[in-house]
């Protein structure tokens, strides 16, 4: 099977970044509110992340559904691992496991 | 003509594909009006909860997969956003 283009330059952006997003718009100006919602969970966290904005490159857009096996965007990279959508972020976020979740990947988290 | 077409089939195919405890479907689009993704007449936006044995003993990223397979087609066509919450039995969301 021919591997789709796209998945090279996503799987360099998830290799070179620890914590990447796969976003709509920018953390300053999210154009979803579920990129919006995961952004702000980041933040709150205290995690630095490389954001890409889907919006501006349809085809990954595209790509990050394949790749992912995942249907919606955002979408969540941690150590080039997929983490998860808006939901599962934030449910981590809520029982405090997305804090050890990335303690254990070996993510720097800054105090809040 | 049921009013809900789209909800009605997310709710058959869910219940045909994981026989759920309970499952709750909210369309929530008019929360999304006039944001890209949204249709004329809603049902563009759904809040899905749903308890189901077959969740058991997965991860999240495993149950949502599921629930989104049994809805490809939905989620290729008019579903925009599905925020979903899927429980095994006896699980909470806390």
């Amino acid at each position: 099977m021919s591997e789709n283009p796209v998945f090279e330059r996503i799987k360099q952006e998830v290799n070179d970044n620890p914590v990447v997003l796969f976003m709509k718009g920018s953390p300053v100006f999210p154009q979803c509110g579920f990129s919006a919602a995961v952004v702000q969970i980041l933040t709150e966290v205290g995690v630095k992340f490389k954001s890409v904005d889907v919006l501006m490159e349809p085809d990954v857009r595209e790509g990050i559904k394949a790749f992912s096996n995942w249907p919606t965007v955002p979408q969540l990279y941690v150590k080039g691992e997929f983490a998860g959508g808006c939901d599962i972020i934030r449910e981590m976020h809520e029982t405090g496991e997305l804090k050890q979740y990335l303690n254990e990947k070996g993510i720097e988290l800054e105090a809040a | 003509m049921t009013l809900t077409p789209v909800k009605d089939t997310i709710q058959a195919k869910l219940e045909a594909g994981l026989s759920p405890e309970s499952i709750e479907i909210v369309d929530e689009s008019d929360l999304h009006a006039g944001h890209a993704g949204a249709r004329e007449g809603g049902e563009s936006h759904f809040r899905v909860a749903v308890v189901s044995g077959e969740f058991a003993g997965k991860s999240r990223i495993e149950r949502q997969r599921l629930v989104y397979a049994l809805l490809a087609a939905e989620m290729a066509g008019p579903v925009h956003a599905l925020s979903l919450t899927t429980l095994a039995p006896g699980e909470s969301t806390k």
